[in-house]
């Protein structure tokens, strides 16, 4: 029973969130899984800060269709990838790869945590300089 | 290091960020296309006018050519048309029109108000084509060099500058290196 209601209210879910979309049937829930993991990590180029799976642009409805009769034909999520890739560049992807140019993009919030340890670490350093530098005199 | 330096230094390197980010915002849009120094997608489309008739890549092989995606449905392009048809009228490259998303009666139509400045248009309605050459605004123009490689794309209006300081060179390096 409990996973009856579970499975409804995932259904539910999927329902609310594609509800403005053209009905596509898929032979599988892996494919649909894939078409809907797909379409949210790629992005619609003509309203850039929405994806595929949000936008009404016509251009997002065309490569929702790529999107899916590559899905059905049995081609992997790189494959996918590459074709829009090769098209759009790099742009269409919102998770970016790293590579040279996006180094700084995936290293970046890394050297800022470092760069901040070591201000934290000169800053507790000098604190606790002064709190023993105060001490012996009481 | 004084360290009572560090948050104005912190603030200047944000400022500076801040910076470059307002001196690209324009460009911020602009995506290059992958298709640069690529042979052109392949295409195989009806001509708008006679759908019986169609025209691949192939038969524009051995002649450069400028590809204008547009659409009645399209403002831009109805504000680059006289551009349009002035590099039309220069007479130094075919200029093809691939009429995308729209219906027949439009697109003739709209030719018949504005004036009909391509050699040929070809009917991309699915937009299997414009996805094929990564368009993802209108218009959209590309120069393909008589080898079918693409060799420049121009996103949105076209001006008279870029005929002149963009599609012109290209066409006359073309020419002299063969």
């Amino acid at each position: 029973m409990k996973m009856k209601l579970s499975g409804l209210l995932i259904l539910l879910l999927t329902f609310s969130v594609y509800a403005q979309q053209e009905p596509l049937v898929f032979e599988s829930q892996q494919q649909q899984d894939r078409f809907d993991k797909l379409t949210l990590e790629l992005r619609c180029l003509v309203c850039q800060n929405q994806n595929l799976a949000d936008s009404d642009a016509p251009l997002a409805h065309d490569l929702r269709r790529e999107v899916y009769e590559m899905v059905q034909s049995g081609q992997n999520n790189e494959d996918i990838k590459k074709f829009l890739v090769e098209r759009y560049g790099d742009f269409v992807l919102y998770r970016p790869p790293v590579q040279n140019n996006t180094y700084l993009l995936w290293l970046g919030p890394l050297l800022l945590l470092i760069g901040g340890g070591l201000v934290l670490r000169s800053n507790i350093k000098q604190r606790t300089a002064l709190i023993d530098a105060d001490e012996p005199e009481k | 290091m004084n360290s009572r330096m560090v948050p104005l230094l912190a603030f200047i390197m944000l400022l500076a960020l801040l910076l470059v980010g307002l001196k690209i915002a324009d460009r911020k849009t602009f995506i290059p296309s992958p298709l640069l120094n690529k042979p052109a997608p392949a295409f195989n489309l009806p001509v708008l006018g006679s759908p019986e008739k169609h025209l691949s890549k192939e038969s524009f092989i051995g002649r450069p050519y400028v590809v204008n995606f547009w659409g009645s449905w399209c403002i831009t392009c109805r504000a680059e048309h006289p551009v349009i048809t002035h590099l039309a009228k220069m007479n130094v490259v075919s200029v093809v029109g691939m009429n995308f998303r729209d219906e027949p009666e439009d697109a003739i139509a709209w030719l018949k108000q504005f004036g009909n400045p391509y050699e040929v248009t070809l009917t991309d309605y699915d937009a299997r084509t414009s996805v094929d050459f990564g368009v993802y605004a209108a218009p959209e123009t590309f120069l393909i060099d008589d080898k079918g490689t693409v060799v420049f794309k121009h996103l949105g209006q076209m001006t008279m500058d870029v005929i002149e300081t963009e599609i012109l060179p290209r066409i006359a390096g073309m020419e002299s290196g063969n």
